[in-house]
């Protein structure tokens, strides 16, 4: 209990801390510091409950409950006037109808629900709060150095870092918040905080751009959040409890009755997870600096809404339309967004076009719901932390340095950024190649599709996976195209950066090494608990070898063979006669000609727009058809009632 | 079991290049009977990857050579695992590295030619690899286990339930063969607009050591088409053997039959293709399984 306290509190204090710090001395030792810490005490916490599997705790206070209600009645007057102030209307109105609602609730029925365990530390927990702590507390190292550079490229911008800084730090607190309230009250207000956070972290450079998108994120957030206040309120009305355990409990009973608040619980996971429709907020969170970008795509925000319904998984499924609707919101985005990342040259937007897709895989394995499918989702979650925030720092470090987040100016970064190069590479091969991680749970994730009954998903993964494999190797192929005549330009990186690249290097190859581990002594366990029965590794023995052995082959071949060749180096062909420095050729009338490679996106056929569009439609009508028919059976239920 | 095991891996590392190549060889002597040549010698092939093995060791960049050879390691593994009894799925993931590095080898030349080669097998890639996943799934819903070594001890033969993927997997394998009208990236025709495609900045040695690789990927895709006939018996073997024979020399005969088609096509009939015949397949074993 203690450790899980000091993992909100400490964060948010040094954020307070942070916030009055204007010295960029003082700020680099107290974020290095703090960073350090929150790890430390992650891995503290992990070993701690690693023997027991977890505990619950009362932490009864009526206070706590007083002081959250004024907390969130101060933000929502906070969201009426900035909403007001900024003509974005809608924003205000969300806050206007929800924040009311659940105060009424708590104060006349919520006050008469008692609650037994307002906090847990499952296994589940713990795996989340080791990526909270660990990748987002990187993640602020690195933004020391970045913001440097940033502030030096804005130079005739006030300095608004401290506030960059206590956003962040507030970020990780309520994260960890989030995954150990077992009363949902207490979640909301967590999950309030995780989004008010990122609608700060993205408005940050106050620019109209930065501004609209930021209310986006804000207004499809909030929309989720009256899903979840809603949820409350029937969780209170119909069932008269509050707790997520106790709600799980009756779900293995009345599955189909419990399905409708987790209905809306999950639809408040789905905006939070950046799913078709409400993907675009993840995109427009693009023009915040890369560090936010890394923190929301990989260790916090967009992980809250999958957490959310990786929680509730055993109460979905292919039996209740709550569940349908959740797997085929997942597995159409998956698609949609694959396709869409490949008409991206923006490296930033085909990393979020990615995330967006890889989030939709684990909310299809969370609706499916089965043991093995949330295997696959836990597994990509902790793969997917890891690698996708090594490779949006990568690309934040490389746009610093040439000056374009373009993956069409990342030719022959190879011989410009070497080192930089090869991380990138590493964190892309991590994303679908065999044998890192990322493969590892698709293939999981394939077979408990295919255990799952529904042909339409197993035909999504499959074109899916095709397309994924499409737009990273292109990717790989510019970076690992060497140009004649670049220079080096990688002397001015920060070592804060390289230290936490190398970090997440290092971690994105010690998780595909260690994963057999964290299934057996923290995720099959896990499982059993929630699924009971015994949970088998989805993945063979035998398989899980080939794959450790596979990564030693090509660390091993990679150390021995790179680079080395006794073979004359000869110029390429060119059809017309080359001119010696593999760039120009000697075309008619003998006029040197220059030539220039560029990237195939398929735009008539991946177009983003016409992605969206389709994914969007498709989504929206699952929401539609899944939330509608969950209404209609809470009105027969209520009616039969009366 | 496991000297069985060890038996057929080493004799797939052994007998596969030799039949790889002599299938090379008979393809070209059926080819040039069909163009009315008369076609060179069945080991010519052989003789050609000699021949590459003794020029000047030249290259383009130093690192080039190093993506080749992880490509030709990772070819030969996934038929090991493949021959080894191993997961279909495991086979195609590996399969899938070793021509993620192929094209990385071409990319890495920054040559025009190759890199639209490269591209060009990219998107190949994307064209089939649908169908050649929802074969595996085919497989493990029909035979309940995704190992070549339980499917090809069960009692029934998988042909029949599995038509639809099997009409599929054999589209696709023109592709894989590199045969029109789906040789774009490369091909072995000399009427080729890339140069060699994803092949132009490769030479010698390195060169010979992609054509074996290929020998050692066909003798493994063939692999695929006899499983849809293993039941256990001498007679499914034998059925299975001759089915692919006549399925290689169907792919020659497509080859020699089509032009090549442009990219659009390659691309939009292969998913059709799959999506048609597989996920309906795969739709019906649900009901019959």
């Amino acid at each position: 209990m203690g450790t899980i306290l000091f993992l909100i509190f400490f964060p948010m204090i040094i954020a307070l801390i942070l916030l009055v710090s204007k010295e960029d001395k003082a700020r680099d030792v107290i974020v290095k510091i703090a960073a350090f810490v929150i790890a430390a005490v992650s891995i503290v916490t992990a070993v701690i409950f690693f023997k027991n599997g977890g505990q619950n705790f009362p932490a009864h206070a009526e206070i706590v409950n007083y002081v959250m209600m004024a907390i969130e009645a101060a933000l929502a007057l906070y969201i009426i006037y900035i909403g007001i102030k900024h003509k974005k209307y809608l924003a205000s109105l969300f806050a206007i109808i929800q924040t009311p609602l659940l105060i009424w609730f708590e104060l006349t029925e919520g006050h008469h629900i008692a609650v037994q365990n307002n906090m847990y530390v499952d296994r589940l927990s713990i795996i989340m709060i080791l990526i909270i702590g660990i990748v987002g507390s990187l993640i602020t190292v690195y933004a020391l150095g970045y913001m440097k550079d940033f502030q030096h490229h804005h130079h005739d911008e006030p300095d608004r870092r401290p506030w960059f800084f206590f956003v962040m730090f507030i970020f990780l607190g309520a994260m960890v918040g989030l995954v150990t309230s077992n009363n949902m009250i207490w979640m909301y207000f967590f999950w309030e905080i995780t989004s008010l956070s990122s609608f700060w972290l993205i408005g940050f450079t106050k620019t109209e751009e930065a501004t609209n998108n930021a209310f986006r994120a804000l207004i499809m957030n909030l929309a989720g959040g009256l899903g979840f206040a809603i949820g409350i309120l029937i969780l209170g009305k119909v069932f008269g409890t509050l707790e997520l355990s106790t709600m799980l409990a009756i779900g293995s009973v009345y599955g189909e009755l419990v399905a409708i608040p987790a209905a809306f619980f999950a639809f408040a996971g789905i905006t939070k997870a950046a799913q078709m429709p409400f993907n675009s907020w993840l995109l427009g969170a693009m023009v915040a600096p890369t560090p936010t970008s890394a923190l929301l795509h990989s260790s916090t925000m967009v992980k809250a809404g999958v957490f959310m319904i990786i929680k509730l998984a055993p109460v979905l499924g292919m039996g209740n339309f709550a569940g349908i609707m959740v797997m085929m919101v997942g597995g159409i985005t998956f698609l949609f967004a694959t396709f869409a990342a490949v008409s991206q040259s923006n490296a930033k937007r085909v990393l979020a076009y990615s995330t967006i897709a890889n989030l939709g895989l684990i909310v299809t394995c969370g609706g499916i719901g089965t043991a093995e499918a949330v295997w696959a989702g836990v597994m990509l979650i902790i793969f997917h932390a890891v690698t996708k925030s090594l490779l949006f720092l990568c690309v934040g470090t490389a746009e610093h340095n040439i000056g374009s987040r373009d993956i069409e100016d990342m030719d022959g970064l190879f011989v410009r950024m070497p080192k930089l190069a090869s991380f990138m590479i590493i964190g892309i091969a991590g994303m679908f190649l065999a044998p890192f991680g990322m493969l590892i749970s698709k293939w999981a994730a394939m077979t408990a599709f295919v255990d799952s009954g529904n042909v339409i998903l197993v035909a999504i993964i499959c074109f899916g996976s095709a397309v994924t494999a499409f737009y990273w190797i292109k990717w790989m192929g510019k970076l690992a195209g060497i140009v004649a005549g670049e220079e080096r330009i990688d002397q001015n990186v920060h070592k804060e950066e390289t230290f936490v690249h190398m970090t997440l290097v290092i971690l994105t190859v010690l998780v595909c090494l260690l994963f057999p581990l964290v299934s057996m002594y923290m995720l099959v366990p896990y499982l059993e608990i929630v699924f009971g029965g015994l949970s088998a590794m989805v993945l063979s023995a035998d398989n899980m070898i080939i794959m450790v052995v596979m990564i030693a082959v090509l660390v091993l071949l990679t150390g021995l063979f790179f680079g080395k060749t006794n073979k004359k180096i000869v110029p390429i062909y060119l059809s017309g006669a080359n001119k010696g420095d593999n760039l120009t050729y000697e075309g008619s009338m003998h006029e040197p000609v220059e030539f220039k490679l560029r990237n195939w996106h398929m735009e008539s056929y991946f177009g983003e727009k016409k992605m969206n569009l389709i994914g969007g439609v498709a989504c929206t009508l699952m929401l539609v058809i899944g939330i509608g028919i969950m209404v209609g059976t809470l009105i027969s239920l209520l009616g039969g009632v009366a | 079991m496991i000297i069985k095991m060890i038996i057929s891996i080493i004799a797939y590392l052994i007998l596969a290049p030799f039949v790889g190549g002599i299938l090379a060889g008979l393809d070209r002597k059926v080819s040039a009977r069909m163009q009315g040549r008369v076609g060179p010698s069945i080991l010519q092939p052989f003789y050609d990857v000699l021949k590459l093995f003794e020029k000047e060791p030249i290259t383009v960049t130093k690192v080039q050579d190093f993506y080749v050879m992880i490509f030709v390691i990772f070819v030969i593994a996934s038929g090991v695992i493949f021959f080894a009894g191993g997961d279909l799925l495991l086979v195609i993931f590996v399969l899938t590295v070793a021509s993620a590095f192929l094209i990385i080898a071409a990319y890495s030349s920054n040559s025009p030619y190759a890199q639209v080669g490269a591209e060009r097998e990219l998107l190949q890639m994307m064209a089939y690899e649908p169908m050649v996943l929802m074969t595996c799934i085919g497989f493990y819903m029909y035979c309940g286990s995704f190992a070549v070594r339980d499917i090809i001890v069960g009692t029934s033969m998988p042909f029949l339930p599995l038509i639809g993927i099997f009409i599929g997997f054999l589209f696709i394998l023109t592709i894989k063969f590199r045969k029109s009208p789906f040789d774009l990236s490369m091909s072995h025709h000399a009427h080729q607009e890339l140069v060699k495609g994803l092949t132009t900045e490769f030479s010698g040695k390195t060169l010979g050591l992609i054509e074996i690789s290929h020998w050692y990927e066909n003798v493994m895709l063939l692999g695929f088409v006899f499983l849809f006939f293993a039941n256990g018996t001498v007679w499914g073997a034998i059925i299975g053997v001759l089915v692919c024979i006549v399925t290689y020399f169907f792919e020659v005969l497509i080859d020699n039959s089509f032009a090549r088609m442009k990219w659009q096509f390659a691309f939009k009939s292969a998913w059709i293709v799959a999506l048609v015949f597989g996920v309906i397949n795969i739709f019906v074993l649900y009901l019959i399984v």
